[in-house]
């Protein structure tokens, strides 16, 4: 359990300044929206596609007012419950494609880096040319062929996008933790598992998975801010999730786009503000944990010498 | 340092317990993607080169050379760790050469090894007691109590105590000394025969050596273990060994007894490593005397006996070739003026091809008296040179000469006194022993 505790807080104790700022800052408005991705039913006043209270139909396109905080928008949704039911499925989304790619990811790259060979250099070119293709693109064909393709359910659309998003950022995953294990499988330790008869499974699991993975959470962090963008980008094309599916903020803006003449702001502001600020603090989490846990980009602060005066000098 | 025990040799059986026949490891070099695409062999590295070795229970076998000697490719192939190219090595009536990758595994609990630098050898994610628990935890001990009991055992075995201390620190948190304690630990949990102990104190600090060398010896002496304990210095092989095999350049060039080695070295390799070895009284600092020049490269080893181009004893068979003559045209240049160097030059012509290994070459480009003259030049300058006894003849050949050299001789290990040598000096005798 002290284990655990000291390995949370490492972060906190082995960064200082902006750092630290980062991170803080960056976990405080994260944290915010976790919190209303697991309180969404609590926290929102009506639900993501309720369009009544009480027998009484809502007015479409209402400024914000005491019922309706942030307005409605043009289907009666209610912009506030909107935009916090769309807190949960971002992250969701984020966390069902950050799973994804860390079981699909790192062990490839084990497996990959481990063995070299034919299978390594197959494994890299096929990774190499999914990271050449621009990701936008890549998340659009996937989320187009995924779409209707599995079985429904309130849950499809989220799987959907979330295996498109996992697409793009798999071979990051797998870069990462194939090249740190070309370099660690050849490490004393390797070799000295190898003499007490460990097998390759044991060497891999035991031996390497520890030390290479330790980069995977910056990558996590860094890739959830792009997830967030990627997955509004095609909610605003309106692929992916439908509105009576879940609140996204993508497709809401996209829905507000023909609000913006007539001078209703409220339907884009709140999901557009939302969006901003999501990825804000996770790029900030990202940051920071890079900072702490990639030592090669971390600037030791300098510390100012302090020279005594010299007897002979006044 | 403390003394050295009497050997004794454990009776759990009889005849040896590892034995090496004709054991041959060979590396294949990486070449330029270029070169593999035209399909050139970018050649191999004999790291091993043709062993025989026999292991008595409880001994104590040194493998004692300079570094590139192939020592370590030696102990890691006794576990299979690296692949033989060829030979055998039989442990207990199997031979590790040909067994399968998963009988080997599990044939490793009782063949063991200790590294050189146990800073490396300690997986930086692992308590001490997931480190040693681990050798036993492969080879299917499930109940992490049972485990404990054993780790602590070992752990006190090799002077970690109070063991509770230990157990849960990382190797971080340890000295250099404790380290290797604990990589012993791990190698003596599984209950081995055999340890192979590679280098283990020389990333030490010297106050620790001693030490742990002791602890060894007690090891050897509480679990009846036989060890290869490899080294560069001779000066703890003697304290450590009951037998020493001298090697270079991926043979054995001498072995035998100990006190026989340093008594009477008879290769001339072997008498330059002990004329290496630093003086222990300090007032008496002589200048160290190593071998003349450095280790050749292991890819294209010298021909003839491998250590002929560094040996003070050669002979005209020793196996002279064009490398020998380029180094030694290059030595005399070194002492020329500038003005020298240049004509010379000239009379010489290209010396390039010297580099490919051959018993004939060809040297000159102004004619053979000119040729012949400056091959005069160069042996009056260092005359006692042996390479002048391994010239065999020198013709007009084109533009220069042709230098013949006797084709060599590389000496396969024969008895002399009581030990086993390799080297032309002591004749092979037909009467054994
Ligand atoms: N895995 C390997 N691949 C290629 N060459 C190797 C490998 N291991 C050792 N060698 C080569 O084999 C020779 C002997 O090496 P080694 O056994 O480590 O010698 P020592 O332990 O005596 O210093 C060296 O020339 C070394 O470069
Ligand atoms: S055979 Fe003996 S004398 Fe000749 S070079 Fe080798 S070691 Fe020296
Ligand atoms: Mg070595």
């Amino acid at each position: 359990m002290r284990k655990v505790f000291k390995a949370l807080a490492k972060p906190f104790t082995e960064t200082a300044g902006l750092a630290r700022w980062m991170l803080v800052i960056g976990i405080v408005i994260t944290a915010v929206f976790v919190i209303c991705a697991i309180f969404a039913p609590l926290l929102a006043p009506y639900g993501f596609d309720q369009t009544s209270a009480d027998g009484v139909q809502f007015v479409k396109r209402e400024a914000p007012s005491g019922d309706h905080v942030f307005g409605t928008d043009r289907l009666l949704f209610d912009v506030l419950s909107r935009t916090i039911w769309g807190a949960r499925t971002a992250i969701e989304v984020v966390v069902l494609s950050i799973v994804i790619c860390v079981f699909v990811g790192v062990p490839m790259g084990l497996i990959s880096g481990y063995y070299g060979g034919w299978l390594d250099r197959i494994l890299l070119l096929i990774m190499d040319a999914l990271f050449a293709f621009p990701s936008f693109l890549l998340a659009i064909v996937f989320a187009f062929l995924l779409t209707n393709k599995l079985p429904s359910g309130g849950f499809s659309g989220v799987l959907a996008v979330s295996l498109s998003l996992s697409v793009i950022y798999v071979p990051q995953y797998y870069r990462v933790v194939r090249n740190t294990t070309v370099s660690a499988k050849e490490a004393t330790y390797v070799e000295a598992a190898r003499a007490i008869g460990a097998s390759d499974f044991v060497i891999m699991r035991r031996y390497l998975f520890g030390n290479v993975v330790q980069s995977v959470p910056v990558i996590g962090t860094l890739n959830a801010a792009d997830a967030i963008l990627t997955l509004a980008g095609l909610g605003f094309l309106g692929l992916g999730i439908q509105s009576t599916e879940a609140a996204e903020w993508g497709h809401d803006l996209n829905r507000a786009l023909a609000d913006a003449g007539s001078g209703i702001w409220w339907t884009g502001l709140y999901p557009g503000l939302a969006i901003v600020l999501l990825v804000t603090g996770l790029t900030l989490v990202g940051e920071g944990l890079n900072e702490t846990i990639n030592p090669t980009l971390r600037r030791r602060r300098l510390l100012p010498v302090v020279m005594t005066p010299r007897e002979g000098d006044r | 340092m403390p003394t050295k025990p009497e050997a004794t040799p454990t009776t759990t059986g009889t005849g040896p317990i590892i034995d090496v026949r004709d054991l041959a490891v060979h590396f294949g070099l990486r070449g330029s993607s270029l070169a593999r695409l035209f399909g050139r062999d970018a050649g191999t590295v004999k790291a091993v080169d043709g062993v025989n070795l026999t292991l008595a229970r409880g001994e104590v076998v040194g493998l004692v050379g300079e570094s590139g000697s192939g020592k370590s490719t030696l102990g890691r192939a006794l576990l299979g760790l690296a692949p033989a190219t060829a030979g055998s090595i039989v442990f207990e009536g199997q031979d590790l050469a040909t067994l399968s990758r998963r009988r080997l595994r599990d044939l490793r609990r009782h063949i063991q090894m200790v590294f050189q630098d146990p800073s490396a050898a300690l997986n930086p994610a692992m308590t001490v007691e997931e480190a040693v628990g681990d050798a036993l935890r492969v080879h299917g001990m499930r109940s992490a109590e049972e485990r404990r009991v054993k780790v602590i055992d070992a752990l006190e075995r090799v002077g970690l105590s109070p063991v509770e201390l230990f157990l849960e620190k990382y190797p971080r948190d340890l000295s250099g000394g404790q380290k290797q304690r604990v990589v012993m630990a791990r190698a003596i949990i599984t209950g081995p025969s055999v340890l192979v102990a590679d280098e283990p104190i020389s990333m030490l600090d010297m106050s620790v050596r001693a030490k742990i060398l002791q602890l060894m010896l007690d090891l050897k002496q509480d679990l009846g273990l036989t060890y290869v304990y490899i080294t560069h210095d001779l000066a703890s092989a003697k304290y450590f060994c009951d037998r020493i095999a001298i090697m270079y350049l991926g043979r054995i060039v001498e072995i035998g007894a100990t006190e026989e080695i340093f008594a009477n070295p008879r290769h001339p390799y072997t008498k330059a490593l002990l004329r290496a070895i630093p003086d222990p009284d300090p007032g008496r600092q002589l200048p160290r005397d190593l071998p003349r020049g450095e280790v050749p490269d292991a890819a294209a080893p010298p021909l003839g006996c491998a250590f002929h181009p560094r040996c003070k004893e050669a002979t005209p068979t020793c196996g002279w070739e064009s490398r020998d003559l380029r180094t030694l045209v290059e030595a005399h240049w070194t002492r020329r003026s500038p003005d020298e160097y240049g004509a010379e030059r000239a009379v010489v012509g290209d010396i390039d091809h010297f580099d490919k290994p051959a018993t004939s070459t060809t040297l000159g480009a102004q004619g053979a008296p000119a040729a012949r003259e400056f091959l005069d030049r160069v042996r009056i300058e260092a005359p006692d040179d042996p390479i002048w006894g391994g010239i065999e003849s020198i013709t007009d050949d084109g533009s220069g000469v042709r230098v013949h050299f006797h084709e060599g001789i590389d000496p396969a290990l024969r008895r002399a006194g009581g030990v086993e040598v390799a080297c032309v000096l002591y004749p092979e005798t037909s009467t054994e022993g």
